[in-house]
């Protein structure tokens, strides 16, 4: 506790907290532009902060990039329905329905409160657990990976939507994407037709500007004539007491989720983002209400997706394991100043991991108080006309997508499954299940053939491993129980109506 | 009537310099025969991989010495990122669009010339201009703390018993650590297609370390620095390193009985199709910033070790690597 007060007191300088304010501040903004995420911002931003001397600082800025990214990615997600990153995706789909009703300032305030509310409690988490939890976090193994990623893969049945056809139609077009590239085990070209520029398989920000901001611009586009000229109507109305009493509970939920899952070292923050969803939806009790804009939906993922930062920060600090792509920068940006993470970072350098932590309360203050009044302006944003707003965000989407690799065939590829989206969105295909394709198929492949690689492909290991078996068995259970209520019908066995 | 002065005699002044400067630079070329001025443009240096990995930061860090050194003839450098497949995109990029061109160089590495081999692509590293090689790291092997392996010897014994017995992770399929497993089952006399079916491929170090400590594998392979903290801490043990000699207390392979050495070198080419004289240019600015003491403090911030060779060495050297790669993934069946 005391090391955490010196963090305090290290960090409450006006020089750190002005860090403090730019990075939260650009993180803010990043997040709102397509494509441009904090990996790439802070790998940028990385040859100047050397300059600047100053490791504390340069920390204290590069969190706060971060932590803001995460905030403004939830701002499009929710007013445009053009989500930047993976991690906003499943905030997205409820949280523009509520914009298209008017309810866009309810949906920004439950998603900065509850990002607040997350990020704080989970910050107090890898204060305290941080070294128990990363000795936790890596006794997970392959086939621990590969069940986890099975029981995540249930959660589409919560974003298919209206026809089981179409949504696994759209989560075999993501299975499809996420296969494009060099096999990882065999290093194998898979799908890659020759091109070069496929061998590393499409970037996850390529695929997801291309499906919604891309996508979305062309629907709209096509639709111009039908649609009224502004995106949506504007109420003046903020979050009522009733939405606080329906977010309060997702966004402890959603913490509960995105801290471990952050933590794990192939976790990462959109898997937390799409259980928190199916959780909430499961236990909704207004179920008529999703799809429709259901304030749950845009509270839980919000919470999940920013403890989930606290979460990466863990194996990071402790053990020196990157679990996302900004981790992997910050890592590269730790060495850069000669701190090696791991295990004795806390020994070592323990002055500067506390006054990171205490730059995490701090940001995320700020961060609440630069997006709470933030809310008014950002709404805004919805009466622009909308073929202005939606040429802007076609040119902000396309130079985002050349900012990821700086290769116009990425450019390309984005625009070719923005077309796809289109006509996805005409025929009513849902378009979350892609992305989901795209992030879990690769992820269960490769964790099941290592785990049948280390077994000597005996499949026994799937049910002699107790977590593995435990999640293989709730993943069945996710599916089994919704069903189980209608074969025992007669009794009125209603067992899935609490849960 | 004073600032007229001084107009007059700023010019004058800047002139003798770089008078000065053109004969200094005169003067050091002709030593090596040609004298040929260079660089008389922007010198752009392509990082083939994405900012903040080991190319990226070794361009950066070459551009930053160039400049601090004076070595530019008052021009500069910049770095400019080609990502993708250990670097056979920028490869391809350099040898298709900037032929001729001796103010492009490229940042390359032992990681691209098994890029070459693994991706099948139709150019190689044979298709540049070689100029040097400037730092190396090697790799280690290590296992857990409770592991029963305290050698290398004792777990190479098994391994030649039963290539079975022992799981391997590391990094990319056909990376430095793949190659290193493959070459070192091949110096230790063991069936090498057999020990390179048990490696388990991460994707990276990050992820390897999390492999080794969950007991998936029972050895990993990286780059040294990888593991310093997690050996320092005592969680892993450190059986060999890769260099010729031991490092930090840890016996090399080659100490441990097996003819092997494997340095994860990086270092500089220009395009092909270069004449002699800008060739001969080109080598001489490297020269003289690996004698600057900006590019010595590089090395010793950065904690690289210094591989420094040039020209006609740098040139054999790729060749006789490029060969021992090809030679040991084609093996392995990655070829």
């Amino acid at each position: 506790m005391s090391d955490l007060l010196g963090g305090f007191a290290d960090v409450l300088t006006v020089q750190n907290l002005l860090y403090a304010a730019i990075g939260v501040t650009i993180g803010t903004l990043v997040g709102v532009l397509p494509g441009i995420g904090p990996a790439l911002t802070i790998a940028l931003l990385l040859p100047v902060a050397l300059k600047l001397d100053d490791p504390t600082g340069t920390l204290i800025m590069f969190a706060g990039i971060y932590a803001g990214g995460m905030y403004g990615g939830s701002t499009t997600s929710i007013l445009l329905n053009t989500p930047g990153e993976s991690a906003s995706v499943a905030t997205s789909i409820e949280g523009y329905q509520m914009a298209l009703r008017g309810r866009a300032r309810a949906a920004l305030a439950t998603a900065a409160i509850g990002s607040f509310v997350a990020g704080t409690l989970s910050t107090i988490l890898l204060t305290f657990v941080a070294n128990p939890m990363a000795k936790l976090a890596v006794t997970f193994r392959a086939s621990d990976y590969f069940a986890l990623s099975v029981l995540a893969m249930v959660a589409v049945t919560a974003l298919v939507g209206s026809s089981l056809i179409r949504g696994l139609m759209s989560l075999t077009f993501g299975l499809f994407l996420g296969l494009i590239g060099i096999d990882s085990l065999t290093g194998q070209a898979r799908f890659t037709f020759g091109v070069p520029s496929l061998l590393d398989g499409v970037d996850i920000v390529v695929v997801i500007v291309g499906l919604f901001a891309i996508g979305e611009t062309l629907y709209i586009a096509s639709r111009l004539r039908e649609l009224p000229s502004q995106v949506a109507p504007l109420s003046k109305q903020g979050m009522t007491r009733d939405d606080w009493r329906r977010s309060w509970k997702p966004w402890l939920r959603g913490t509960a989720l995105g801290f471990p899952f952050g933590a794990l070292p192939s976790g990462g923050a959109e898997l937390p983002t799409f259980l928190s969803y199916l959780n909430e939806k499961r236990l909704s009790k207004r179920k008529e209400e999703w799809g429709k804009g259901a304030i749950e939906g845009v509270a839980g993922p919000e919470a999940a997706n920013n403890a989930s930062f606290s979460g990466v920060l863990v194996p990071l600090l402790t053990l020196g394991i990157p679990t996302s792509a900004t981790a992997a920068v910050m890592l590269a940006a730790f060495n850069y100043f000669d701190l090696s993470p791991g295990p004795q970072l806390f020994e070592k350098s323990s002055a500067l991991v506390w006054a990171l932590i205490a730059s995490l309360f701090i940001g995320n203050i700020m961060l609440l108080t630069l997006n709470l009044p933030m809310i008014r302006v950002w709404v805004k944003v919805l009466q622009i006309p909308r073929p202005v707003l939606y040429s802007g965000i076609l040119v902000f989407a396309t130079l985002g997508v050349y900012a990821v690799s700086g290769n116009i065939i990425d450019v390309l590829i984005a625009y070719a499954i923005g077309i796809i989206a289109m006509f996805m969105r005409h025929l009513e295909f849902p378009v979350a299940p892609v992305i989901l394709g795209v992030i879990l198929g690769p992820m269960m492949e490769t964790q099941f053939r290592r785990a049948m690689l280390l077994a000597d492909n005996d499949l026994s290991v799937f049910v002699t491993r107790p977590l593995t078996l435990t999640l293989l068995l709730l993943a069945v259970a996710a599916i089994g129980l919704p069903h189980l209520p209608k074969l025992f019908k007669r009794n009125r066995l209603a067992l899935g109506e609490d849960d | 009537m004073l600032r007229r002065i001084f107009i007059g005699v700023i010019p004058a002044v800047l002139l003798a310099a770089a008078g000065c400067a053109e004969q200094s630079v005169g003067g050091d070329t002709a030593s090596t025969g040609q004298a040929i001025a260079y660089p008389t443009k922007t010198v752009n240096i392509m990082a083939p991989a994405g900012a903040g990995g080991g190319w990226d930061t070794t361009a950066r860090s070459l551009q930053k010495a160039l400049q601090d050194a004076n070595l530019l003839n008052g021009q500069s450098a910049e770095v400019r990122n080609v990502t993708g497949a250990a670097g056979t995109i920028g490869l391809a990029e350099l040898v298709s669009s900037h032929a001729k061109n001796p103010h492009q160089l490229m940042v390359t590495g032992l990681v691209m010339v098994g890029g070459v081999v693994t991706n099948k692509t139709p150019v190689s590293l044979a298709d540049t201009t070689p100029i040097a090689t400037l730092t190396a790291e090697s790799e280690v092997i290590v296992v857990r703390s409770d592991s029963k392996y305290t050698s290398l010897k004792q777990l190479v014994d098994d391994v030649k018993a039963n290539p079975a017995s022992v799981k391997w992770g590391g990094g990319s399929a056909g990376g430095t650590d793949q190659i290193l497993v493959g070459l070192l089952a091949k110096a230790a006399g063991a069936d090498a297609k057999a020990v390179a079916k048990q490696y388990v491929a991460y994707s990276g170090g990050g992820e390897t370390k999390a492999g080794l400590l969950s007991g998936d594998v029972s050895v990993a392979v990286s780059g040294t620095s990888e593991f310093a903290d997690l050996i320092k801490a005592g969680t892993v043990r450190a059986l060999a390193v890769s260099s010729a000699k031991a490092e930090d207390g840890v016996p090399s392979i080659k100490e441990s009985g097996y003819d092997l050495e494997l340095m994860n070198w990086r270092g500089i080419v220009a395009p092909p199709g270069i004449t002699d004289a800008e060739r001969a240019a080109v080598i001489a600015l490297l020269d003289k910033l690996h004698a600057s003491p900006a590019w010595q403090q590089t090395l010793k911030d950065k904690k690289w070790q210094d591989f420094y060779k040039s020209g006609d060495a740098a040139k054999s050297y790729f060749d006789s690597e490029s060969t021992r790669i090809k030679g040991v993934l084609t093996e392995i069946g990655l070829g």
